[in-house]
């Protein structure tokens, strides 16, 4: 299958309008180890598919995950990676729903010492807090995130990131960092969550994955790397 | 309508580590016990094993062990001027649910007392002066001492096979363990852990700078090993996934693996689990708790159990939650100090820092919490305090490694998080960073308490406990003095960069700090100045024993569990031996 490569936004648009079965030509690139990325990007496995994310959600965490995580040298893009997948697996999972979590009112803001006080459960909190952000973005850029260039999304982050955007009724630093959370728990997380896509996190980092015993290589490597040519996940001892 | 059940020797609350401890005695002496445990079984070899065990994000992000927030949490709030507001997903601890309980994802930090921790009210008197305890510190002796404990210790550790080095055996010091330690009447079970990289460098630099460095003792197996129950355990794989999660191994301690397998079939022992204790009867007359009151979580029916003894082992918080749900025992109240259910509420207080060294290839995933180094030099008594504004104080643990990388990727300060240039710095060092913390003790303050909140309730209905709770003038003074301790080790150690972490001002209930609470049903000589006397027995009912941290009169430098283990011990040696023969009060009042 021949591979076009679009710019995220322009496929973005494309899914938009086309629905989840337009992403089939773009995406589920397996990630890879950034030698071997040019191979992998020529045979695309199956589309992304979202159990609860909306397309409006899709291409704003799409254009999110990208701009925490983007393609360079050392890792392919978050969306490459699965992160918008994995958060999706998430939100739309016992997690997602509130599951252990106390969620009884009264709700009061109470100090930041005091914690996440929130009725929202996690789902709630990522599509409130999307729709505020895109809000945001829309009366401060004139477009939705996803819409804006890479310099206006890191521009936009960083506004989040400091707290000093003014979303509607939701807290831009608190959504800045549950986003930043999720995206780096779908980057880093074992691949059976549907993110770290060829464990391309952990070849980055030279993390090695599940070992099945330490006990005889602690000595050996007290000041010397493991090298790491495949690292194991879950789904390899099974 | 209630269902009430025959009446056993002995009913036990939470089948945690102190409940499975308990209850495996008292089998062995003969008496019928039934286990209430509100959370599920927990089956090693179904559950703990590779690779289902060896997920981060299931076990260390989504905290798949740890008690259901949404049946029971906790309040909190800093002083008692503000509203407490309930813990909605836990942060700053964590404890545990099920079968083993919060010892099921520990970290294997393991512990005895300092001899002086135990006379710690009169220690500092008579070195400093009776002016030297500020007024609003509620520190008091323990009404057990050091060598009365040691044989409970000691069976303690040899449940465990607990890995270490000794430091003081039977009076002799020994170069390369702690030498500031209690004597101990025996060798570790098991040798120490094979230090990390990090652990290496920090030994090195203590060593300069003249400080006594040792192996972390940990509450696991470095060697094949049999326990007290005779039961094989395995030898630490240094996996890395320690903290969090169970042992694939069988070597680090949990009631599921340690004791489980040679309860579960014990004839007089019955094990119910998701059974929610949510009260004791208590006859105020006779002193004693006649029943225990529980919800069948699977079906939503209530049962009446009947015991002879009632063991509360349900963790700190359930622990004082019980007796004020019950009204056994005066409530402390804050303005007057009168009062004792819920006094002397303690915690940690852990500096931390972190070292980057270019040059070294620390594999930062490989390896155990055991395999740190530490110095006992700036712990409790062991340092004079004269000339300085605060008492108490704590170890100092060097290492690296044994960390998966959701959580474990440190990067300097100033490194942005996200984006190219955030992967950049975090690949470069990766393989580089050791981390340094101070186990700062927390001497209990008249205005730390549980009590009962006025607002929350759990899934059955009761008023959730509220945590009213904040650090002193005196835990920061400590913390800022270990910490220009740590600055001297790190600068020894010549890093290409580090970075101190001093405490925020006010505790906060996130991020994750420790699950070392303590205090609430503290142990005393009186039934004024507390809930239990030394064998955990209940003034106001003598057939109520309490287990755990709860009845710890404050938190020392150190982790509470090798304590917590040796009360339990302590404990139930008496009952077994006198409380059974003959029911009564073991302590005159
Ligand atoms: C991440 C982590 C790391 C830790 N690391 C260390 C360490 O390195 N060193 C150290 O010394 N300590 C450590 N600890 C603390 C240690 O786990 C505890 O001290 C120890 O488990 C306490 O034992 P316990 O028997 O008092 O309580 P638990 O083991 O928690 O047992 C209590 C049990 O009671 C049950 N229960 C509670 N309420 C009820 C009720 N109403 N009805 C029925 N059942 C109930 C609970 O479900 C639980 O199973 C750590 C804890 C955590 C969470």
């Amino acid at each position: 299958m021949t591979e076009i490569k679009l710019p995220r936004r322009d496929f973005l648009k494309a899914a938009g309008a086309a629905g989840v079965a337009g992403a089939a030509a773009t995406t589920g690139i397996a990630a890879c180890s950034p030698e071997t990325q040019t191979a992998a990007n020529a045979s695309a496995a199956a589309p992304d598919t979202y159990l609860v994310l909306t397309n409006e959600e899709v291409a704003f965490l799409s254009a999110a995950v990208d701009t925490i995580i983007p393609a360079d040298a050392l890792s392919p893009s978050g969306t490459d990676c699965g992160c918008v997948v994995f958060i999706d697996g998430q939100l739309g999972g016992a997690y997602g729903g509130g599951a252990k979590m106390y969620r009884a009112g009264p709700y009061m803001k109470g100090t930041p010492e005091q914690g996440y006080q929130l009725p929202l459960t996690p789902h709630q909190f990522f599509v409130a807090g999307i729709r505020a952000a895109n809000a945001w973005s829309e009366k401060t850029y004139g477009k939705l995130y996803d819409r804006l260039t890479p310099a206006e999304r890191a521009e936009a982050l960083t506004a989040w990131e400091k707290g000093v955007a003014q979303f509607d009724g939701f807290e831009s630093r608190l959504f800045f960092q549950r986003l930043l959370q999720i995206t780096m728990e779908g980057f880093f997380a074992d691949p059976i969550y549907g993110g770290n896509r060829n464990k391309a996190s952990w070849r980055m980092l030279g993390y090695p994955g599940l070992p099945a015993t330490y006990a005889d290589k602690v000595e050996e490597y007290r000041d010397k790397p493991i090298v790491v040519t495949e690292p194991l996940s879950i789904a390899d001892f099974s | 309508m209630v269902t009430k059940l025959n009446e056993v020797d002995a009913v036990v609350i939470g089948v945690g580590m102190t409940g499975a401890m308990i209850a495996k005695e008292f089998t062995l002496a003969g008496l019928t016990v039934v286990g209430l445990e509100r959370g599920p079984d927990r089956r090693p070899r179904e559950e703990s094993v590779l690779p289902r065990i060896r997920d981060e994000l299931k076990y260390v992000q989504r905290l798949e062990l740890m008690q259901d927030n949404s049946i029971d949490t906790v309040t909190f709030r800093n002083n008692s001027e503000q509203t407490a507001l309930p813990i909605r997903r836990w942060g700053a601890f964590l404890p545990g649910e099920g079968v083993g309980g919060t010892l099921n994802h520990w970290g294997g930090m393991h512990w005895r007392y300092l001899p002086t921790d135990f006379r710690i009210r009169s220690t500092i008197t008579e070195r400093y002066g009776a002016g030297a305890i500020p007024g609003d510190m509620t520190i008091a002796d323990w009404p057990v001492s050091y060598d009365e404990l040691e044989p409970y210790y000691d069976k303690f550790d040899k449940m465990c096979g607990v890995a270490g080095k000794a430091g003081n055996l039977r009076g002799q010091k020994i170069a390369g363990g702690n030498i500031f330690e209690g004597a101990r009447s025996d060798e570790y079970p098991t040798p120490a852990l094979k230090p990390s990289g990090g652990a290496v460098l920090f030994t090195q630099a203590c060593n300069n700078l003249g400080h006594h460095p040792f192996p972390a003792p940990f509450g696991a197996a470095s060697q094949p090993y049999k326990n007290i129950y005779g039961i094989q355990l395995g030898a630490c794989e240094y996996c890395g996934f320690c903290g969090r999660n169970s042992c694939e191994a069988n070597s680090k301690v949990t009631a599921p693996t340690h004791i489980m397998p040679a309860l579960r079939d014990e004839a007089k022992f019955t094990l119910r689990t998701n059974a929610f204790v949510s009260k004791l009867v208590y006859d105020r007359q006779a002193k004693k708790v006649t029943s225990v009151l529980y919800t069948d979580m699977n079906t939503g029916e209530e049962y009446e159990q009947p015991a002879g003894i009632v063991i509360l082992s349900g963790y700190v918080f359930t622990n004082s939650n019980m007796l004020f749900h019950s009204g056994i025992g005066e409530p402390y109240d804050a303005r007057t100090g009168r009062g004792v259910v819920g006094k002397n509420y303690c915690y940690q207080f852990e500096a931390t820092a972190t070292a980057f060294f270019e040059d070294k290839n620390l594999n930062p995933f490989m390896g155990s919490p055991g395999d740190r180094a530490v110095i006992d030099d700036f712990n409790g008594e062991n340092f004079d305090h004269s000339g300085l504004d605060f008492l108490g104080g704590g170890y100092i643990r060097g290492g690296s490694g044994a960390e998966p990388p959701i959580g474990g990727r440190a990067v300097p300060a100033d490194v942005p998080s996200w984006g190219s240039e955030w992967k950049k710095e975090t690949v470069r060092w990766y393989y580089h960073a050791v981390e340094f913390q101070n186990q700062g003790s927390v001497y209990a303050n008249r205005a730390n308490y549980l009590d009962v909140d006025p607002i929350y309730k759990d899934a059955l209905g009761r008023p959730l406990i509220r945590l009213t709770y904040n650090a002193t003038k005196n835990d920061h003074a400590m913390s800022r003095y270990m910490l220009t301790k740590i600055d001297a080790i790190i600068k020894e150690m010549n890093p290409t960069h580090y970075e101190l972490h001093p405490r925020p001002l006010n505790f906060t209930i996130v991020p994750y700090q420790s699950t070392h609470n303590t205090g609430g049903t503290m142990m005393g000589t009186t039934p004024a100045n507390s809930v239990v006397n030394r064998y955990q027995q209940s003034w106001a009912a003598h057939n109520l024993f309490i287990m755990g941290a709860s009845t710890f009169p404050q938190q020392h430098g150190y982790n509470p569990t090798g304590t917590v283990g040796a009360l339990a011990y302590f404990a139930s040696d008496k009952i077994v031996k006198d409380y059974v023969k003959n029911p009564g009060p073991l302590v005159q009042a």
